[in-house]
């Protein structure tokens, strides 16, 4: 089981770490904590018109949590705040047994983290990157 | 007595359930929550079998059966604790028995008197006086921590000023099992003329407690980290500091009268038991304290500390050298009880754990309710070995084979 939960395409994610550090001039920053084990994301955005133009993650946590945030970087530049709102639901649903594929480009990274589903005090190490550009977003957009 | 670990063991019924993927259970987390032993499971199951009923004021059989054994119970836990049953309060565990004098002896306080915790505290005896701070106007001060992550006893006196009223501090430290000198704080305390407040959950499992003799005023406890049921917990208390408290919660059982206008409160300890108290959970707490007076505590001490001395060694063989694996708080076996935190560079402890599980190795990784102690250690968190009376070296060796795994896993070189 945790075979599935450490495979290769989580590892790789977590590795490259895309969008690590922080953005200079962000239109908005948000940092969450995870209060069962003390995990911390801050996130920073640039917006154009609505759109993501710009990611910056630090992410204090595990290796789900530095892949989530890693997926973030990869895909989030160019969505709107319902688009990543949509992806989170997807992901949660997915994480609780739901079927519904997520959306392009997120779809295959996503799937990685399929294995997290049965351990449910792992859900948030994958939710909290995407709480944290949630609330980025909102701030930006109280902002505008 | 001589002590025989695989004895223990089997009076566990615990291990006979298999653990992730039918792996054995290798239980290394006994700091969180320790493992019920067989007389204690008989103890709770033959109460709600035999003797279930609700307590005090009942007079037909059943009620005076739980009555007889629930008060059994405080006179068990006052035998403990070397005090009399009448400062023995029952609780729902140790975080209801800080929160009940932080609301009760809290009251007697007044804005800019001073409280001193540590930053080692856990968080059940850090936010119960940060709340009586933030509604009282409280100064609240905080005993700073030295490298190994023991209270800096050198800085008590330039923290503990003549406003102090209370000093609250962990006896053994739930993160590093480092356990605290508490005549240094009781000598502090005592020159200003403060009380002082033990948080013993961490300690209790070890072996009776003398209160008396370590002077302080009071004592937390809990249940569930001392082999019997969770739900129960004990406040100790010297008896004329209970008599002077005012009730923390009101309902029945509290009271002497109730009139439209005027309320007269019970004397301790029922003034601060409101309600039906977890009866049979504190029963099983009774039994065992019993089942801790089986066990001769010299030998158990003897077996734990070279376990302890195992994982602190084979730690230091896995990191090579290197740094990449570092022990927080005691470096050896003086002054500390078998809680080991240890950091690994590179690896979260939320990993380190998930694949220890895989291996039925039961792990804690985490900030371990201790935030300030971790931010104080710049820490994001640590990986916690617990050991109790019925690890084995058999725990060990899984412990070490699946953290070799996590390595090679999570890539740590």
């Amino acid at each position: 089981m945790n075979d599935a939960l450490y495979h290769k395409a989580v590892m790789r994610m977590a590795a490259t770490s895309k969008g690590a550090g922080g953005l200079e001039n962000p239109d908005a920053t948000a940092t969450v904590d995870n209060p069962l084990c003390g995990d911390r994301v801050t996130l920073d955005v640039t917006m154009e018109n609505a759109v993501i133009t710009e990611i910056g993650h630090k992410v204090r946590g595990c290796v789900l949590c530095q892949a989530s945030a890693s997926t973030i970087g990869e895909h989030a530049v160019g969505q709107r705040a319902e688009d990543v709102k949509h992806v989170r639901g997807r992901i949660h649903s997915m994480l609780n047994g739901g079927a519904d594929e997520t959306p392009e480009p997120w779809t295959e990274d996503v799937a990685a983290f399929e294995p997290v589903a049965p351990h449910k005090s792992r859900h948030q190490c994958v939710l909290l990157p995407f709480d944290a550009l949630i609330e980025a977003l909102a701030t930006a957009k109280a902002g505008s | 007595m001589t002590f025989d670990s695989a004895a223990i063991r089997t009076q566990f019924p615990i291990f006979e359930v298999p653990a992730t993927g039918g792996a054995a259970l290798h239980y290394l987390d006994s700091a969180a929550t320790a493992q019920m032993p067989n007389p204690v499971l008989e103890a709770v199951r033959t109460h709600d079998a035999n003797a279930r009923g609700n307590i005090k004021r009942g007079v037909h059989f059943m009620a005076e059966r739980a009555t007889e054994a629930y008060e059994g119970a405080r006179d068990k836990v006052a035998g403990f604790l070397n005090a009399s049953p009448t400062e023995v309060v029952f609780t729902s565990g140790t975080t209801a028995a800080i929160n009940l004098v932080a609301h009760a002896f809290g009251q007697s306080l007044k804005a800019g008197d001073e409280l001193v915790v540590s930053e080692l505290e856990h968080h059940s005896n850090m936010v119960p006086w940060q709340m009586l701070r933030d509604r009282s106007g409280i100064v609240l001060k905080y005993l700073p921590i030295t490298g190994e992550g023991r209270l800096d006893l050198e800085a008590l006196g330039a923290t503990v000023s003549d406003k102090c009223k209370l000093i609250a501090v962990t006896h053994v430290s739930n993160v590093t099992g480092a356990v605290t000198n508490v005549s240094a704080i009781v000598a502090a305390a005592k020159a200003v003329g403060a009380r002082v407040l033990l948080d013993g959950a961490q300690r209790a499992s070890h072996g009776p407690v003398d209160v008396a003799a370590l002077g302080v005023d009071f004592y937390a406890m809990s249940s569930h980290k001392m082999f019997g049921p969770s739900g129960a917990g004990v406040l100790w208390g010297r008896a004329e500091l209970l008599a002077d408290m005012p009730p923390f919660l009101g309902g029945g059982e509290m009271i002497r009268s109730v009139t439209k206008d005027v309320i007269t409160f019970a004397d301790p300890p029922a003034r601060f038991e409101a309600g039906t108290p977890p009866i049979t959970q504190v029963v099983g707490m009774g039994a065992a304290i019993d089942w801790i007076g089986t066990l001769d505590h010299e030998a158990v001490t003897t077996h734990l500390n070279r376990l302890t001395e195992r994982v602190l060694n084979g730690l230091a063989d896995l990191g090579g050298g290197n740094g990449r694996i570092k022990v927080i708080g005691p470096q050896g076996l003086q002054e500390r009880y078998p809680v080991i935190s240890f950091e690994v560079d590179g690896a979260h402890p939320h990993d380190i754990c998930q694949i220890l599980d895989g291996h039925g190795v039961a792990l804690r990784g985490g900030h371990h309710c201790a935030q300030v102690f971790m931010d104080a250690m710049n820490l994001p968190g640590t990986s916690r070995v617990s050991l109790g009376p019925y690890s084995d070296d058999g725990d060990v060796d899984a412990f070490f084979e699946g953290l070799e795994d996590a390595f090679a896993r999570l890539g740590v070189q």
